[in-house]
């Protein structure tokens, strides 16, 4: 098997009427969709792409899924785009890549325009009159090697314009294989799908119905501001299974839902992206039996690379392990001298590594290294710029950014120790603490009713002098970034302004 | 009132939440504000929002908010 194509084929053998991808008013079956990938795929033959990266520029939909199949069937690597990443992110990625070619529907056409896209825009519903070429689509999967790239996504840079990260095929067929083992993927199963379909995470319940025949639905991103007509949906739609950031989640724990209305269906409920606070874990544990499963990986390693499944309670400030590395993946820590060692940043190798950026060889030398632990041939690692220790159970655990590590004090110190012993005192909801370089001052946003000094106290007894912020803000909220992570360079504005 | 303004300018200075009646629909209160803006309504009024109550009708306005933070508290008493 060379790409997860084939698996596409295999599900049109055995069950071509189940439905595979939902939502957004549309329900595609599984001939349903290898029909519009054919169709897709056949067009851009006919128009000479070839081994090329292919914009998908489309509202969130089960057509915007078939479309990358399609764009995989012409030999092409498909570059994601939604209207809601907003115009000048849209600009930045279509100067990077210069794209001949874009799949898109009427979401696309004002911004297309605004970009000034150059190339040759072609209608997704447009395209399905034209008749697949089967000849062609044949001869094209002869061409085809799992090594060719399957996808470019963006990913926003912490500094700096937005990074393409180049996604191989043999890496995705690896990935399909992994992430449905952990998941306990099957046929029987539902996905409620969060992610947005221009990141990698979205891979999760796509690979899911491609090996093991899993239905995908769409959940709309409207219901993620009201829990209870959110979970209603899990319902209605007998959800079974979860791939969901860590706010995703918290949005229903934190507020009460659970007293309204329970999920009734769920197995399986895997997170990521974020830190999982221990009490909204212990909320969901309580409230509805599943497989809870972290998640750990960079999009530069295709999707998740490692995972634990949750096996006992976490009491606050305790962290909630990333457990172990996925089957055909090393993770391994190195320490400040370049050596191997037990806590460090997290380094990760094997298919899964992707092979770098797009047009951006600066960056991609930086991250993708040389193995630091041999130099006797070429192989190239990545370093996440991660920092994590194996815990006395042989567990990884997730540190914090190598960046937020900082030396203070003439101590070397972590700001997430500062946020895990903020979370932990009563009258703080979220907690994100910054440094500001050039004073050399460590400071705290959070939320929730302590006031500056009782919170000062409180930090006292717990943490050593140089480790308690010097400035401290309480806010209404903590900025977020677009996936939902703390932006702590947002954060640092609101203090350091 | 101007309590619940303060904390909605916080969040979001850029907006008006005097005249704006489509905080949720028009997708000025991002999909993750939410759990913060209760949380943080929470505390400062000493209610408690029932998840039912988290429906855009009740959130696309700072009126709306007001009036079931009003309504909630009067329940209470």
């Amino acid at each position: 098997m060379k790409t997860v194509l084939e698996y596409l084929d295999l599900r049109l053998k055995n069950a071509p009427d189940k439905p595979m991808f939902c939502g957004d008013g549309e329900t595609l079956t599984v001939s349903d969709a290898a029909a519009r990938s054919d169709a897709i795929g056949s067009a851009l033959l006919r128009r000479g792409a070839d081994r090329e990266p292919v914009l998908v520029f489309m509202k969130r939909s089960p057509a915007m899924i078939a479309a990358f199949f399609g764009v995989w069937k012409a030999n092409c690597f498909y570059v994601p785009v939604d209207a809601e990443m907003g115009e000048t992110r849209i600009r930045s990625i279509l100067d990077r890549v210069q794209p001949r070619f874009a799949v898109k529907d009427g979401s696309a056409d004002a911004l297309l325009a605004a970009c000034g896209f150059q190339g040759k825009a072609l209608d997704a519903d447009t395209l399905l009159s034209e008749p697949a070429d089967a000849a062609a689509l044949d001869a094209a999967k002869a061409r085809r090697l799992d090594s060719d790239p399957a996808y470019l996504v963006f990913t926003s840079g912490s500094t700096g314009a937005p990074k393409g990260v180049v996604g191989v095929h043999r890496a995705v067929l690896d990935y399909a294989g992994q992430i449905t083992a952990a998941l306990k993927a099957d046929e029987t199963d539902v996905f409620g799908m969060q992610a947005p379909l221009y990141v990698d995470a979205c891979l999760k319940e796509i690979l899911s119905a491609l090996k093991c025949g899993s239905s995908v639905v769409l959940v709309p991103k409207k219901l993620f501001m009201t829990p209870v007509p959110l979970v209603e949906f899990l319902n209605a739609n007998r959800i079974t299974t979860l791939c969901w950031v860590v706010p995703a989640l918290t949005l229903i724990s934190a507020l009460h839902t659970f007293d309204a209305v329970v999920p009734r269906y769920l197995k399986t409920v895997a997170f990521g992206s974020e830190v999982m606070p221990p009490k909204q874990l212990r909320i969901w544990r309580e409230h509805v039996p599943a497989r809870y499963l972290n998640l750990y990986g960079p999009t530069e390693c295709t999707g998740m690379s490692c995972c634990y499944e949750v096996d006992r309670d976490f009491a606050d400030g305790e962290r909630v392990p990333i457990g172990r590395a996925f089957d055909n993946a090393e993770i391994f820590l190195v320490d400040e001298n370049g050596r191997r060692a037990d806590e460090g940043e997290i380094h990760i190798r094997g298919t899964s590594v992707c092979y770098g950026y797009f047009r951006d060889p600066e960056r991609t030398k930086n991250a993708f290294v040389q193995n630091p632990l041999q130099s006797d041939y070429p192989e190239t690692v990545y370093r996440t710029g991660d920092l994590g220790r194996f815990n006395e159970r042989g567990e990884l655990e997730f540190l914090g950014r190598r960046d937020d590590q900082i030396k203070h004090m003439g101590h070397r110190i972590e700001l997430g120790e500062l946020e895990a012993a903020a979370r932990t005192i009563d009258g703080v909801n979220a907690a994100c603490a910054v440094f500001d370089r050039e004073r050399s001052v460590l400071g705290l946003v959070y939320t929730g009713t302590a006031d500056r000094p009782a919170l000062q106290n409180a930090l006292r007894g717990k943490l050593p002098e140089y480790l308690l912020p010097k400035r401290m803000a309480c806010v209404g909220a903590i900025p977020l970034t677009e996936n939902g992570k703390t932006d702590r360079k947002a954060a640092a504005k609101l203090l350091f302004r | 009132m101007e309590q619940l303004l303060g904390i909605l300018r916080e969040m979001h200075p850029e907006t008006d939440f005097e005249t704006e009646t489509n905080l949720v629909d028009d997708g000025i209160l991002a999909s993750f504000d939410i759990v913060m803006l209760i949380t943080r309504i929470e505390e400062e009024f000493d209610v408690v929002i029932p998840a039912k109550d988290i429906v855009p009708e009740n959130f696309n306005s700072a009126n709306a908010l007001y009036a079931l933070i009003q309504k909630i508290a009067e329940q209470d008493d």
